[in-house]
């Protein structure tokens, strides 16, 4: 099948192309973006007026559930989220059961995301074994089965020799490493943001210097050993000081945020919402001045959203025993979109940051729309406004903090290598 | 009289100044009840309670219990030991279970902070909190402002100072909450690792960076218990030389106006937080408390029964 994209915004920052045009696809790939062009005969053709067309989204920060957990979420029901969300690749973390450390798993995840799924799914394989934090994972062979980067997300490596040298050693493969920064002794058993609200709700507060140690020790390896890494979910302010001025050095440092820490405060935690738990937390009102500010200036690149399904079993609990995290592809573009709306980021930077970057940081083929790459695309409208309900999310889990809210903006259309694979 | 619209007691800060003032008045007259011969009215006959104790308790505990008996209700006692939660149920799980033995009030200790609030929204009977994590105490928060009053006949206006581990005190928390409501201003005293980050802003708070400031001129001094077995190891060297700088001992307490009233909200760690001669000495209320905690829980019983008073 074969796509004509007429009149839509074409907003491609690898080009530098933003402007009113047509996007034809043939055979899977971009084949012109041109003005006014002929769609060839048997080709669809999509009116795009008013809508933006982009490279595909991509999600770099993904909790697939699968293998072992699918009652949380499995490759289907979350690559269905992933594109109703606009997202056209997703990298899935490690942590299932068994952990993506080995060619079989990472073989599993990719077949069925082929065979199954809905968009591309790119594994993450573990740095240590098992997420054992002792010895390093095959990294060679996960990268050749497939894995485009290694992380131990849910918690860091807390040996910094073991960190140290697998950053050198994944180096050496040519493999990302993306670092959970937190001193775990410093979070020890606690459940929110230390601060007011953690005092007012008599909750055992994570302080936010625990990121922000954890921040530098990566920085300072990878400026001691030369090598890159990519530090997930960054919440804090110090960590974004931390990274800006590590850069500033020339030190290999990427980052993400998630949209989460853009848009919420600890206070959303009041009335011991637990879908307001997440690891790291929700900080307060400076960190997200910082995190706005850190994306505005390009020290955070990429937006990632860490979707972290969760059964209602897990999270209708007490405050403490729930699970962290949130389920986030349905919701990441519409409050993405918001920060272009309040004047933070351009929408040129908002695609770099939800496409571009994370292609560039994980060398991913994807990202653009120039001639002869991928079509992955996405056709935003910025203008459509929706609520959040929980049974129209194609996650099977529910756990949102956003759930109720007015957005505005949604992915109209996402095309997965020439394929409409969601159309709103 | 005023009417008191809450179905739950949770936490002082969802009260106002008026709902605490009429638990205050209530408790009063219940005192009387409980200097008779025959110490029993017939307000909550008919009424089931539930004591559900996930962390132990036998002050709180048996106050509670004896406060609805009193009013002759049938309580029934729940603790850990004898629980599902060691088989796994879910917490909420055993409230449903319980409620469809339709009791109408369940007094409730978790050492979740919030818990309350999650069960509030599940079941329908009247649920009283007996202490939650670090949150709010709600009773023993009530019956520290009726010692108070008994001593002061107000508690607009008077100094309390509260010296201890406020981070993981949910008794302060409830003092802070109550106290500011009624006029009176809070000093807390603490190693610099018991206060929690923005206690200051709680209410009417200031925060001393010494024992001996907060003694200052005290109408009121509160002294908490170390609580050993909720904090970490490295908020202080040891129980010496807590005691040293932030126990209450016959010197420090002549900072505070003369014959100020010393409490605490119990157990005592005799010797750590206070001298033996402080804690019976002639200017501890601690034993009132004790005796004011039984007629706060029957005033807290009554209200959120929302019943009449009988004879």
């Amino acid at each position: 099948m074969n796509l004509l994209i007429k009149n839509g915004r074409v907003i491609d920052p690898s080009q530098k192309i933003d402007d009113t045009l047509d996007v034809l696809v043939e055979n899977g790939l971009v084949k012109e973006i041109g003005t006014a062009l002929a769609a060839p005969t048997g080709a669809e053709i999509i009116d795009a007026t008013g809508k933006f067309v982009v490279p595909g989204l991509i999600d770099m920060h993904v909790h697939l559930r699968d293998p072992g957990l699918e009652y949380k979420e499995d490759i289907i029901s979350g690559t269905k989220a992933a594109v109703a969300g606009g997202f056209t690749s997703i990298c899935c973390m490690p942590n299932t059961k068994p952990t993506i450390d080995n060619k079989a798993i990472v073989s599993y995840i990719i077949n069925k995301a082929k065979a199954e799924g809905f968009c591309n799914v790119f594994p993450v394989g573990s740095i240590t074994c098992g997420l054992s934090g002792e010895r390093m994972s095959e990294m060679g062979e996960l990268k050749e089965a497939g894995c485009v980067a290694v992380s131990d997300d849910g918690k860091p490596v807390n040996n910094s020799e073991l960190m140290m040298r697998s950053l050198q050693y994944a180096a050496g493969i040519g493999i990302m490493v993306i670092s959970h920064a937190e001193e775990l002794q410093l979070v020890g058993e606690g459940t929110m943001n230390e601060g007011f609200t953690s005092t007012e709700l008599g909750l055992k507060g994570i302080p936010r210097v625990a990121e922000d140690i954890a921040t530098a020790r990566e920085t300072m390896l990878a400026e001691y050993t030369g090598t890159p890494i990519h530090i997930a979910h960054v919440s804090t302010k110090g960590a974004v000081r931390i990274i800006r001025e590590a850069r500033v050095r020339g030190v290999k440092v990427t980052c993400e945020t998630a949209p989460h820490y853009f848009t919420l405060t600890d206070d959303a935690v009041r009335g011991y919402n637990t879908n307001a738990k997440m690891n790291p937390p929700l900080r307060e009102a400076d960190d997200v001045a910082a995190i706005k500010e850190g994306l505005q200036d390009g020290t955070i690149d990429a937006i990632a959203t860490d979707h972290a399904p969760h059964h209602i079993d897990e999270k209708d609990v007490e405050f403490n025993v729930a699970m962290n995290g949130i389920i986030g592809l349905e919701t990441s573009l519409p409050l993405s979109l918001k920060l272009v709306e309040d004047g933070v980021l351009t929408l040129n930077q908002l695609v770099a940051a939800m496409s571009c970057a994370p292609s560039t940081i994980l060398n991913l083929d994807r990202g653009t729309l120039a001639a002869g790459s991928v079509a992955d695309i996405t056709l935003i409208d910025p203008d459509i406004e929706w609520v959040v309900e929980a049974d129209k999310l194609a996650s099977k889990s529910k756990n949102s903090p956003f759930l109720g809210w007015r957005m505005k903006g949604a992915a109209a259309v996402t095309v997965v290598s020439g394929k409409v694979v969601h159309r709103r | 009289m005023a009417e008191f619209r809450h179905k739950h007691i949770i936490a002082l800060r969802d009260l106002s100044k008026e709902d605490i003032e009429l638990l205050i008045s209530t408790a009063e007259s219940m005192r009387e009840i409980n200097s008779r011969d025959i110490k029993k009215v017939p307000t909550l006959r008919g009424k089931t309670i539930i004591n559900l104790f996930y962390e132990a308790s036998t002050r709180t505990r048996t106050s509670f219990e004896i406060a609805g008996k009193r009013l002759s209700a049938d309580t029934v006692n729940i603790t850990t030991s004898s629980s599902s939660a060691t088989k796994g149920e879910t917490l909420s799980d055993t409230a449903l279970n319980l409620l469809a033995m339709k009791p109408d009030i369940i007094v409730m200790r978790h050492s979740v902070s919030g818990s309350h609030y999650f069960l509030a929204n599940k079941i329908n009977c009247s649920i009283i909190n007996a202490g939650d994590g670090a949150h709010e105490h709600p009773s023993q928060g009530l019956l520290d402002m009726l010692t108070m009053k008994d001593r002061y006949g107000r508690l607009d206006g008077l100094k309390v100072a509260i010296v201890g581990d406020i981070t993981h005190s949910r008794v302060a928390r409830s003092n802070i909450q109550g106290l500011t409501k009624l006029g009176s201003s809070v000093f807390l005293a603490g190693p610099p690792t018991m206060l929690p980050p923005g206690v200051e802003k709680l209410g009417n708070v200031t925060v001393c960076a010494t024992m001996n400031e907060a003694l200052q001129d005290a109408d009121v001094v509160m002294m908490l218990r170390i609580q050993q077995e909720r904090q970490g190891k490295s908020l202080m060297p040891n129980a010496r030389e807590y005691s040293r700088y932030f126990g209450l001992n016959p010197n420090n307490i002549k900072l505070a106006k003369p014959n100020a009233m010393v409490m605490h909200p119990g157990p005592i760690n005799r010797g750590v937080e206070m001298s033996s001669s402080t804690v019976d000495g002639d200017q501890s209320w601690i034993l009132k408390q004790v005796e004011n905690g039984v007629a706060v829980r029957m005033a807290m019983l009554y209200h959120v029964c929302g019943g009449e008073l009988g004879e």
